[in-house]
């Protein structure tokens, strides 16, 4: 016999099912006078926030091709100077002016999400080798049973996703595109394929 | 003991065994929308790890009180009134503090309040079906709503929904996040329901039912159910992240 280990399990994810606007964005859906506003909603950005302006967008595509109308993204990223406004951030104060998350309901017509932020400094790997400018999304909808985790990359950043160790470690090159969002002056745009030819590379974490 | 150092380890892995898969055909929205390639195993870097903070003070004070947040002035929403109460643990059995738990159902008859919503189930005017709150030190949250009623939806030509709440919980990393549901015990519908059929796993869909909780119930008021959630461990970094040394 041995100790006993004791560790809890985790509570197994469901769907977040097509209702999750009322719970995360419900001004979104018209339900309003109960908060303020839906949080994670509007520029993450403010006026003293430093760093360079951008868009992020993009839609989230089902196996036919179709975007998904009732999808919800977040999005979460370091500041300018790639420091996470976290508790679990030892290396450095991170902006002030820069919460770093963001939250996005896709378009009820046309499934497209969008985010007006900065583009983010670069983060270290555990290695200490640092990793090329990227942000962190999490995308649920009816239809996906465990949130999906993926990163955007940047492509005006060649030079540094060819060095990025998690870009680099990627067996089937070929797919590597997935992850990174195509920049077009200032906006970016990431679509993310559930399915198909272009399947989005999604983590396990 | 009071955790105040900030927690910089990785989290557990994740044990998909107990997850639901992706492709699940029984419920068929999945079918289109269910990735097909292997996940790409990352071990979180300090862009995963990490988390925002939301602050207590951004809760206002009907928030976790779903019989009148949306109701008029004097009125209240119509079902059998209920407490839901738990913790947020993680697996190591800590509290987790601080965490924001979002939560949404359907009214007393099973009715979302949502524009693409088509169940002739009435509306109730003084309903809006959704709350927040941010758990206390130990991990603790609670809130006050009625029971929600079971639904019929367009899957199978005659699948309804077991009673439930959705909830969303953000703990201290970006890797905990989790969407989930939680079911009322003594349900049958629980066990012939396609969504939670995806989970694979009897103990797994246990877990997420909750029980009659007498010892909470407030006599000639409300009942209580209790429904404790766990997100992901994390490691110690006794031996991580040294400044010199190994
Ligand atoms: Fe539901």
């Amino acid at each position: 016999m041995v100790q006993p280990l004791n560790y809890l399990k985790e509570s197994p994810s469901q769907t977040a099912g097509p209702y999750v606007h009322i719970g995360c964005t419900p001004n979104f859906t018209g339900i309003t006078g109960v908060y303020d506003t839906d949080l994670g909603s509007g520029p993450m950005a403010n006026d003293k926030t430093r760093g360079e302006r951008i868009t992020i967008k993009g839609r989230v595509i089902d196996g036919s091709g179709t975007p998904l109308r009732d999808a919800m993204i977040e999005i979460w990223q370091a500041d300018a100077d790639g420091f996470y406004n976290s508790p679990s951030e030892t290396r450095g104060k991170a902006d002030p002016n820069f919460f770093g998350w963001g939250r996005c309901p896709a378009d009820m017509v046309t499934g497209e999400f969008s985010f007006e932020t900065i583009k983010p400094g670069s983060v270290p790997f555990n290695d200490g080798r640092p990793m090329a400018p990227h942000v962190t999304l999490w995308i649920v909808a009816r239809g996906i049973n465990i949130g999906l985790q993926t990163r955007m990359y940047f492509s005006d950043e060649e030079e540094a996703n060819a060095k990025d160790p998690v870009l680099s470690r990627i067996e089937h090159r070929v797919r590597v595109p997935t992850l990174i969002g195509k920049r077009e002056g200032d906006v970016v745009t990431f679509d993310i394929h559930l399915q198909g030819e272009n399947e989005t590379i999604f983590f396990d974490i | 003991m009071k955790n105040t150092v900030p927690e910089t380890g990785g989290f557990f892995a994740r044990d998909r065994e107990i997850h639901p898969p992706a492709y699940t055909p029984g419920y068929k929205t999945s079918v289109l929308r269910a990735p097909q390639r292997a996940l790409i195993s990352l071990e979180g870097t300090k862009s995963e790890i990490t988390g925002p903070v939301f602050g207590h003070n951004m809760i206002g004070e009907f928030d976790n009180d779903l019989i009148v947040n949306y109701a008029k002035p004097g009125e209240m929403a119509i079902g059998q009134r209920i407490m839901v109460h738990g913790r947020v643990l993680d697996e190591r059995g800590v509290g987790v503090a601080g965490a924001l738990v979002e939560f949404w159902q359907a009214n007393a008859g099973g009715r979302y309040r949502h524009k693409k919503e088509t169940y002739l189930a009435a509306i109730d005017p003084n309903f809006g079906g959704f709350g927040r709150c941010i758990t206390d030190e130990n991990g603790y949250y609670a809130f006050r709503t009625i029971k929600p009623g079971a639904y019929p939806w367009p899957n199978g030509v005659n699948d309804w929904r077991p009673a439930h709440i959705h909830f969303s919980i953000f703990g201290h990393g970006f890797a905990q996040r989790l969407i989930t549901q939680m079911y009322f015990e003594g349900d049958p519908l629980i066990w012939i329901c396609p969504i939670v059929k995806t989970i694979p796993d009897e103990e797994a869909i246990k877990r997420l039912v909750a029980p009659l909780d007498m010892n909470n119930t407030v006599p000639m008021d409300m009942r209580a159910y209790k429904f404790d959630i766990v997100l992901r461990g994390r490691r110690s970094t006794f031996f991580e992240n040294r400044k010199e040394g190994n």
